[in-house]
C-alpha cells in the first residue's frame, strides 16, 4: 500500500498519482508500440478492432458511467461517423478534412438527440435512443444513392500523410494514437469543471442543480462529446472493415458497447480498455469453444449472443464494478497481503431512488 | 373498404403491442424496473404453447391454459432467482440485466425449438368472416376479442380481488403497503408471474398472424414505444398506445414510401417524447424539490 503525501493542490488533479504508476504506464506504452513487430497481420488487425472498440467505449463511458444517461443507440453514432466519413472520401475530400467533419457531424447529431433527452430520465432515454438508432438504420438502408442501401458501400482508402490506411500496421499506429489521445482527452475532461458536473448529474440531478450545475447544458455536452468519440471510432472502423453495410451497425452493436462499459467497470477509464479487450476477443474465444464443444451444443443458433447475455447478467449480479473493480480488489489483496479483509469492498445497498411523486 | 380492413389488421397488431406493453408497465409500476426481456417472454410463451398444442397434441384451449400456468411459474421463478437480488441496485443495472436475460432466452429457445420459424395450430386459422363486402380474418377478430377479454379480466382482478388491491397498494407506495401487512415480496413475485402470462397470451394470440421464431422478441421494442405513447405507468394507456401504433403502422406501410411503416412507431415515439413526454394518459409527474 502506497500513501502519497500531498503537499500541494496540483497533486489532487495529477493524471498519475506517483512514479510507480508512471513507470507501469510507460512500460505499457512501450509494449503496445513495439507489439506489431512481433505479431502477424491477423493479430494486428484484431488489436486495431480492440482499439476502435475502446475509442467508442470512451464515448459511451462518459455518457453512461460518468453522466448516468443510458443510451441504447450508440451504434447509430458509430454508423453516422463511418458513413459520413466514407461518403465524404467518396467525393474526393482528403482524409484530414473528412475525418474531423464526420466527427463534428456526429457530435452535432448527438447534441440534437440530447435535447429531447433533457426531459427524460433513465427509462425514457433508453427507449428514445433505441428509437433513434432504428430511424438512423432505416435512413441508411433506404438512402441508396448515397449509402448504397442494403448492398453497402466500399470505403475509399486515401493516403494518410503519404501512407495508405489499408495497411493494417499503419491503421494500428493511427488508432493507437487516437486511442491514447482520446484517453488523455477524456481524463482531462473528467478533472475539469465540465467533467465534475457530469459526475454531479449522475449522482443526483437535484443536488447538482442546486449547486448551480446547468442541467440542460451539461447533459447536451455529455451527449455531444460521447457522440463525437463514437463517431471517431466509426471513422476508424470504416477503414478497418473497408466495406460498410447496415448490418454492421445494429441494436446488437449498441448492446455490445453497453456490455463493454459494464464488463469493463462503470465509471472508470481503465474499464473502457478492459472492456474493449473483452468484447474484442470474446467472439474468438466462443468460436474456439464451438470447435471443442460437441456439435449439438456448438451449433446452437444465437449461442454467441446468449453467452454475451449470460456474462452480462453474471457481471451485474456478482461484480457490478466490472473487471476494473475486480482488479482493484486483486490489487488491494496483493498490497495488504496477509491482512486483506473481504469486508473492505463490501457492496452497499442503495435505496431505490424513485422518480415518482408519492 | 380497404381502410376498414387496414384498421382491423392495425388494431389486431396493436392489441399485441398493447399486451406486451401492459406486461412491462405492470412490472414498472410495481417495482420501477424496466423489463427489456418482455418481448422474449412473449416468444417463450408462444413456444411453450407450440409444445403443448402441436407436439403434445392437446386441445388448443387446454394447451393455452397450461401455457399461462407455466409462464406464471416462469415469471415468478425468474423474479425469485434473478431479479430479487437486484433490488436496491441502480435501475440501469436491472435494465442491462434484463437485456442480457433476453439474449439468454433467445439462445435457449433456439437450442430447444430450433431457429426456424414455426406456426401454432389454431382452430380458427384461415377462415374469414364477410360482413357487407369487408373481409375480416378470424385471426384478427380473435386477437382483438382475446385482448378485450384479458383486459376485462385484469381490470376485475385489480378492482375486486384482495391480491389485486394489494398489488395496487404495493405499486403506489411499497413502504406503506408493507406497514399495512401487504406481503410486498410475494406480491412483486406475482406481478412478474402475471406479466409473463400476459406476454405469453400475446404470443399465443399473435401466433396465427405471424410466424414464431426465437427472434420475434424484437417486437417488444415497439411495445416500448406503445407504453411511452400511452403514458408510462398507465395500464389503459399501454393498450391505447399499442392500438395507436398498430394502426398508424398499417396505414404508414401502405400510403408512405416503402419501409416507413417499420419505423413509424419510433417516429411517433420521438415526436411524442418531444411534444408530450408524459404520454396520453399522464400518470407520473416529475419529481420536484
Amino acid at each position: 500500500m502506497r500513501f502519497v503525501l500531498t503537499t500541494h493542490y496540483g497533486q489532487d488533479v495529477n493524471l498519475f498519482r506517483h512514479n510507480g504508476q508512471r513507470f507501469w504506464y510507460a512500460l505499457l506504452a512501450v509494449s503496445v508500440v513495439v507489439a506489431p513487430l512481433f505479431l502477424s497481420t491477423f493479430y494486428v488487425g484484431e488489436l486495431v478492432l480492440v482499439f476502435i472498440w475502446a475509442i467508442a467505449g470512451i464515448g459511451l463511458m462518459l455518457l453512461v458511467g460518468y453522466t448516468g444517461l443510458v443510451s441504447l443507440g450508440h451504434a447509430a453514432f458509430l454508423a453516422l461517423g463511418a458513413y459520413c466519413h466514407a461518403v465524404l472520401l467518396g467525393y474526393g475530400v482528403p482524409f484530414a478534412v473528412s475525418a474531423p467533419v464526420a466527427v463534428a457531424f456526429t457530435a452535432l447529431v448527438g447534441a440534437l438527440v440530447g435535447i429531447p433527452a433533457l426531459r427524460m430520465t433513465g427509462v425514457y432515454l433508453a427507449i428514445a435512443t433505441l428509437a433513434f438508432e432504428r430511424i438512423v438504420a432505416y435512413g441508411i438502408e433506404h438512402w441508396e444513392p448515397v449509402t448504397g442501401g442494403l448492398r453497402g458501400m466500399s470505403v475509399p482508402q486515401p493516403d494518410f500523410f503519404g501512407v495508405s490506411l489499408a495497411d493494417s500496421y499503419v491503421l494500428y499506429y493511427v488508432s493507437l494514437g487516437v486511442l491514447a489521445a482520446g484517453l488523455f482527452a477524456a481524463a482531462n475532461l473528467l478533472r475539469s469543471p465540465t467533467g465534475r458536473a457530469f459526475v454531479a448529474v449522475r449522482d443526483s440531478e437535484i443536488s447538482a442543480e442546486s449547486m448551480g450545475v446547468h442541467l440542460a447544458r451539461t447533459k447536451t455536452t455529455a451527449f455531444a462529446v460521447s457522440a463525437a468519440f463514437t463517431g471517431l471510432a466509426g471513422v476508424l472502423l470504416a477503414h478497418r472493415i473497408g466495406y460498410l453495410a447496415p448490418d454492421a451497425f445494429t441494436v446488437q452493436t449498441s448492446i455490445q458497447l453497453l456490455l463493454l462499459v459494464v464488463v469493463g467497470g462503470l465509471g472508470s477509464l481503465h474499464g473502457v480498455v478492459f472492456g474493449a479487450i473483452f468484447v474484442g476477443y470474446l467472439p474468438q474465444v466462443i468460436a474456439l469453444a464451438r470447435d471443442v464443444l460437441p456439435s449439438a451444443v456448438g451449433q446452437i443458433p444465437g449461442l454467441e449472443l446468449g453467452v454475451f447475455g449470460l456474462i452480462l447478467a453474471l457481471f451485474l449480479v456478482f461484480e457490478p464494478l466490472g473487471l476494473y473493480g475486480r482488479w482493484l480488489k486483486i490489487r488491494s489483496w496483493l498490497s495488504l497481503f496477509p491482512l486483506y479483509r473481504k469486508a473492505t469492498h463490501k457492496r452497499q445497498k442503495a435505496y431505490l431512488r424513485t422518480e415518482r411523486v408519492q | 373498404m380497404e381502410v376498414f380492413q387496414l384498421l382491423l389488421s392495425g388494431l389486431s397488431q396493436g392489441c399485441v403491442y398493447g399486451l406486451i406493453a401492459l406486461g412491462f408497465v405492470m412490472i414498472y409500476k410495481a417495482t420501477e424496473m424496466l423489463n427489456f426481456a418482455q418481448g422474449d417472454m412473449m416468444m417463450l410463451g408462444a413456444f411453450v404453447a407450440i409444445t403443448f398444442v402441436n407436439l403434445a397434441g392437446l386441445p388448443f384451449f387446454v394447451g393455452f391454459l397450461i401455457t399461462l400456468v407455466v409462464m406464471v411459474g416462469f415469471g415468478m421463478g425468474l423474479e425469485r432467482t434473478v431479479i430479487r437480488p437486484m433490488i436496491g441496485e441502480p435501475p440501469f443495472a436491472v435494465l442491462m440485466l434484463t437485456i442480457g436475460l433476453g439474449f439468454i432466452l433467445r439462445a435457449v429457445a433456439g437450442a430447444i425449438w430450433g431457429s426456424g420459424p414455426r406456426t401454432l395450430d389454431v382452430p380458427f386459422a384461415g377462415s374469414v368472416l364477410e360482413v357487407g363486402g369487408v373481409v375480416l380474418g378470424y385471426e384478427n377478430l380473435v386477437v382483438i376479442g382475446g385482448t378485450a377479454l384479458l383486459c376485462i379480466a385484469l381490470w376485475a382482478f385489480f378492482r375486486y380481488s384482495r391480491i389485486g388491491v394489494a398489488m395496487q397498494a404495493a405499486s403506489q407506495n411499497q413502504l406503506a403497503a408493507y406497514y399495512c401487512g401487504v406481503p410486498v415480496k410475494r406480491v412483486t413475485s406475482l406481478v412478474w408471474g402475471i406479466s409473463a402470462a400476459i406476454s405469453a397470451a400475446a404470443g399465443v394470440l399473435v401466433a396465427p398472424v405471424m410466424l414464431i421464431d426465437p427472434m420475434m422478441g424484437f417486437l417488444g421494442i415497439k411495445a416500448f414505444a406503445a407504453a411511452i405513447v400511452g403514458g408510462f405507468g398507465s395500464l389503459p394507456g399501454a393498450i391505447v398506445g399499442g392500438l395507436l401504433i398498430g394502426v398508424v403502422e398499417q396505414f404508414a406501410g401502405l400510403y408512405l414510401p416503402a419501409g416507413l411503416g417499420e419505423v413509424s412507431a419510433f417516429v411517433i415515439l420521438l415526436v411524442m417524447l418531444m411534444a408530450r413526454p408524459q404520454g396520453i394518459f399522464a400518470s407520473m409527474q416529475q419529481k420536484k424539490v
